[in-house]
């Protein structure tokens, strides 16, 4: 037992010791403008987490560190904690203060109205409860998921397409329904099986839901949500080929990833820090689309797309931002 | 649609994906019969196995060398496992609460150093799957038992081997009866705290290679929190599989075969909502060990911390 | 004046384990080029630091303590409930669904209403488990963890099918959730913080599930089915239904913390597709808490706080020193290990204190140990 106790004196003494060679936190200076984004993913998570960190370090890229600075709270997947997440950062002062993710709107409908001063915004969906200091945001990730569908049907051989999804809403649904929206616009022959595995983390069943469906005879495949890395692995064993969304997925499979839907947040984010610069705080609601490059199809330059394929996605894309395209989801 | 279900193509592919399934379960499963029946229940597996997984991609990562990424895993699930019983052989803390413990640390470490050596998700070119001339070109058998990556077959080899060690050898004999007396172990000289350090350690090695079979083999990717309650699965298969190799092998491949027949019912678009279907492997395990209703008991020593009495 | 010392100190034992173990991450945090001690006051402002703070703690702690309370009973009765999560999401099923549909009523009955429901869906998810043990064979740690994986889709079934919001199910995103309480139904405020009702309510339980283990016969039973379910046998108690009642009590408990987080803080369920989503993990934390406590019901109150103000405490880290939440987790991992390992201190200072006594007394001891270590005959496991 006194070793146990002189363990932990040494371990307390080097901390105490050690920390006095630390950083100490620097304060930030009042004319940067501040934004706090709190997030139930993580800001490495090849997925709709790491899609708002990257968007958040363009706009500091552009503003420069000195105009723009931003802090992060990621893992707030309990809502609890991310709502007393959002208030303590209200208090601080922050300008912007960005809820990303659907679950988190009961939270801000209560914390907003308390800090009339600052800014909020909440993802992704279009509802701002009527308050003057909240902004909404969303995604049409259905419109991404058409152009990734069209494509699909195109260059399926077999007829079969297969879709890894986690769990059956929100924005996976979206891109999901989408995609089959835009495969059955194309080619109503092609059969599209959806698997939802009831996870946003089960890697080992989103690898899996793959090989079942390059059984059943796929040799297209995509899936929206974290847990599809394992997916797209597989596809790549069988040389199917993959779309992706909500990030670039291409440095995961250079070879087979035609291409990917990814969010650009930095466009509606710019809008909205101008917005509150001039002293409008809220009220609106913004959408991440293909028309306002908010939304991207970004080829993959390893793969060589035909060239009919190529322009049969270019005239989707326009289809669909100048209207003469309407997606229609179940 | 159902009976699309029974097509060949179909049942090579529900049993083919099942074992493949089943790997990570057997490893971690095994290691956690030889804690128990040590009297050692370790539900710390699920941060073995994340740490394992880690460990392994990373290194086979930055080496290219898919061996020494098994070695490593195998060395940190040791390490874990040597932690896991200091804690619990020599201060006696409550086996349960350190394995949550454990649980915890390795899955906010494994994502801690994941997100500072990596940063985002990586691939790496895994364990392939091996050929057997003619054993693999048999059809339908072929596809299932004999195109598989060496890990697979390590964790079927695994089975009877563990059977053997524990049923037929002194230290199995030894690992029991530290399992279910203790007392007289003691007394008959048996070392009873070596004994358990060494099930423990075993126990976190292979929930390491378990990690690793999924990470470097099966997967070849890592994702934090990637295990995502297998862990704690595995545990569970256990007592499935009442303390015994054989029978955690029989509860690995039951609740395998049905989550695979659950991705096929979907993929079939046989009309059940997803998230029931996704139940069905948890439902089916309870229901089959309701309907056999086992006469084994749990080692008598299990979570107990053993004591001299002097 | 001695003996208070010692009390004192097996009390503080678990506080010192725990600053032990945030001195370990302090070196972590070092790794990571972060002060600690900046680290570590941010920890405790956000725990500890202003009223607010403390009232988050408390709220963080509410559940804790329920689903605690519901360990305490199980354990004492020797099975190992580690449903929790499964319990808590059932609960508070049960428990919206009425909130949401017995609108009719006034609102303190709807509420009350509401949280027996919670009692009652934990109640029979953890019920199950404990018929199943006891009739069926089939081990309790086993079963529970298949029910919380069953439960979560469960829940993830009901909150985009049958439960969803009204407002939701119109729109193309369909977040999985059900409606929003109304206000006349939430558990009342406290004080102008979010803590709610349900910390008190916790709190009262706590007392009777002392009164319940330690001054009834029913109590007394599930403890000694627990210490000896074969002397019980032979006393004429009947050992599985005191089982059942065990696991189907812990349920209840997790069940009623459940509940108590819809309608005290959350206002609606809501689902992220995981348990902890919605749980926060209580379900898992809660067994810490009661194990910190030495499962006494009165000890798991402090036992709570002290985890909830370490959980809340963190998040307030995180937020100011900028490290990864997986940082705060692989904490959290050592804080338990820290806190489990001490328990032999404040043993091996028993046993000596005893010794001590026996001396300075020098009468026979009473035979220990010998009733209540289960010696059975070694049988062949497989």
């Amino acid at each position: 037992m006194k070793k146990f106790t002189w363990f932990v004196t040494l371990v307390l003494a080097f901390a105490l010791v050690l920390s006095a060679c630390g950083t100490a936190a620097t304060q930030a200076p009042a004319a940067k403008f501040r934004v706090a984004v709190v997030m139930p993913s993580s800001t490495t998570d090849l997925a709709f987490g790491q899609s708002m960190y990257d968007a958040l370090v363009k706009v500091q890229k552009e503003m420069g560190a000195d105009k723009f600075e931003f802090v992060y709270s990621e893992g707030m997947f309990v809502v609890d904690d991310a709502a007393a997440a959002i208030r303590d950062y209200a208090t601080q002062g922050f300008d912007l203060i960005i809820a990303h993710g659907s679950q988190y709107g009961s939270s801000l409908q209560e914390i907003a109205p308390d800090f009339p001063k600052t800014s909020f915004a909440w993802g992704t969906t279009v509802d701002t409860f009527g308050q003057p200091n909240i902004f909404a945001y969303e995604a049409l990730s259905q419109e991404g998921g058409y152009v990734n569908g069209v494509l699909a049907a195109t260059l399926s051989k077999s007829g079969v397409i297969g879709v890894v999804g986690p769990i059956e809403t929100g924005d996976a649904k979206l891109y999901i329904d989408g995609f089959a929206a835009g495969v059955a616009a194309t080619n109503p022959d092609v059969k599209v099986n959806v698997n939802y595995i009831g996870s946003f983390s089960d890697v080992a069943l989103a690898s899996e839901a793959a090989t079942t469906h390059i059984s059943a005879g796929a040799d297209v495949l995509t899936g929206s949500a974290q847990m599809v890395v394992g997916a797209i692995g597989k596809a790549e064993e069988a040389k199917a080929l993959w779309f992706g969304t909500q990030s670039n997925q291409a440095s995961l499979a250079p070879s087979i990833v035609v291409a990917s839907q990814v969010y650009h947040w930095e466009v509606m984010l710019k809008e909205m820090i101008a917005l509150i610069q001039k002293g409008t705080l809220g009220g609106q609601s913004f959408t991440a689309n293909l028309a306002n490059g908010g939304q991207v199809i970004e080829f993959n330059s390893g793969y060589s797309l035909p060239a009919d394929a190529q322009a049969l996605a270019d005239k989707t894309i326009k289809g669909i931002i100048d209207g003469s395209i309407k997606i229609t989801l179940p | 649609m159902i009976s699309d279900l029974f097509t060949t193509t179909v049942l090579i592919g529900i049993l083919a994906s099942g074992i493949r399934l089943s790997t990570p379960y057997l490893f971690a499963a095994i290691g956690e019969t030889f804690g128990q029946k040590s009297g050692v229940l370790n539900l710390g597996v699920e941060g073995q196995m994340l740490l394992g997984a880690f460990a392994s991609f990373y290194v086979a990562l930055t080496t290219g060398n898919l061996w020494l990424g098994l070695l490593t895993a195998m060395f940190v699930g040791a390490l874990m496992g040597l932690a896991m019983a200091y804690v619990t052989v020599n201060l006696h803390a409550e086996q349960g609460i350190s394995g949550i413990g454990f649980y915890l640390f390795g899955l906010g470490m494994s994502d801690l150093l994941f997100q500072k050596l990596m940063g985002t998700v990586e691939t790496v070119k895994g364990f392939p799957e091996i050929y057997i001339p003619g054993l693999s070109d048999i059809p339908g058998i072929g596809k299932i038992f004999f195109s598989q990556n060496i890990l697979v077959y390590l964790a079927y080899l695994l089975v009877p081997l563990a059977w053997f060690v524990l049923n037929k050898t002194t230290l199995g004999l030894k690992i029991r009866s530290v399992g279910e007396n203790p007392d007289a172990a003691d007394s008959l000289g048996v070392n009873v705290a070596r004994i358990r350090y060494f099930t423990i350690i075993l126990g976190g090695t292979l929930s390491g290679v378990a990690g690793a079979s999924m990470s470097i083999a099966l997967l070849n990717v890592f994702q934090q929190n990637m295990t995502s309650g297998l862990g704690f699965i595995a545990v569970a298969l256990v007592y499935f599989g009442a303390w015994s190799p054989i029978g955690v092998l029989g509860g690995a491949l039951l609740f395998s075969f049905i989550n695979s027949l659950q991705l096929w019912m979907q993929v079939l678009s046989i009309p059940i909502p997803s998230d029931i279907a996704v139940m069905m492997p948890y439902v089916v395990t309870i229901l089959v060990l309701v309907a056999t209703v086992s006469k084994v008991r749990a080692p008598s020593a299990l979570s107990k911390p053993f004591e001299r009495g002097d | 004046m001695r003996q208070k010392l010692d009390t004192l100190f097996d009390a503080l034992l678990p506080v010192i384990a725990t600053l032990a173990a945030l001195a370990v991450g302090a070196v972590m945090l070092l790794f990571l080029k972060v002060n600690p001690i900046v680290a570590y006051a941010a920890l405790w402002d956000g725990a500890f630091g202003n009223s607010n703070a403390f009232a988050e703690t408390l709220v963080k702690a509410t559940p804790l303590l329920l689903v605690g309370l519901g360990i305490c009973i199980s354990f004492r009765g020797d099975v190992i409930n580690i449903g929790g999560e499964g319990q808590m999401i059932i609960g508070a099923v049960l428990a919206t669904w009425v909130g949401l549909n017995f609108t009719g009523l006034p609102g303190w009955l709807t509420i009350t209403l509401s949280m027996f429901a919670g009692f009652v869906g934990g109640a029979i998810w953890g019920g199950i488990p404990g018929v199943l043990k006891a009739y069926f064979r089939v081990n309790e740690i086993l079963s529970t963890v298949m029910m919380n994986a069953i439960a979560v889709q469960l829940m993830n079934f009901l909150l985009r099918g049958p439960m969803i919001d009204p407002a939701q199910a119109e729109l193309a995103s369909q977040i999985p959730q059900t409606a929003r309480l109304e206000e006349i139904f939430r558990l009342p405020r406290l004080a102008p913080t979010r803590l709610h009702l349900g910390a008190l309510i916790a709190v009262i339980l706590a007392v009777l599930v002392y009164i319940l283990l330690w001054r009834t016969t029913l109590g007394y039973r599930i403890r000694a089915v627990g210490q000896n379910p074969h002397a019980s046998r032979y006393a004429g108690i009947k050992v599985q239904r005191y089982m059942v009642l065990a696991l189907l009590l812990s349920g209840a408990f997790a069940g009623l913390a459940g509940a108590t987080q819809v309608f005290g803080v959350n206002y609606r369920m809501i689902t992220d597709g995981s348990s902890s989503g919605f749980t926060g993990s209580a379900g898992f934390n809660g067994i810490v808490a009661a194990l910190f406590g030495g499962l006494h019901p009165l000890l798991t109150i402090p036992a709570s706080i002290l985890f909830g103000a370490l959980l809340v405490g963190a998040n307030k880290m995180q937020r100011v020193v900028q490290v990864p939440s997986a940082l705060i987790t692989a904490l959290n991992g050592l804080v338990v290990v820290f806190v489990v390992s001490s328990e032999i201190i404040r043993k091996r200072r028993q046993r000596k204190r005893e010794a001590v006594a026996k001396r300075e007394n020098d009468t026979p001891p009473p035979p220990a140990g010998v009733g209540d270590t289960k010696i059975q005959q070694a049988e062949a496991g497989s």
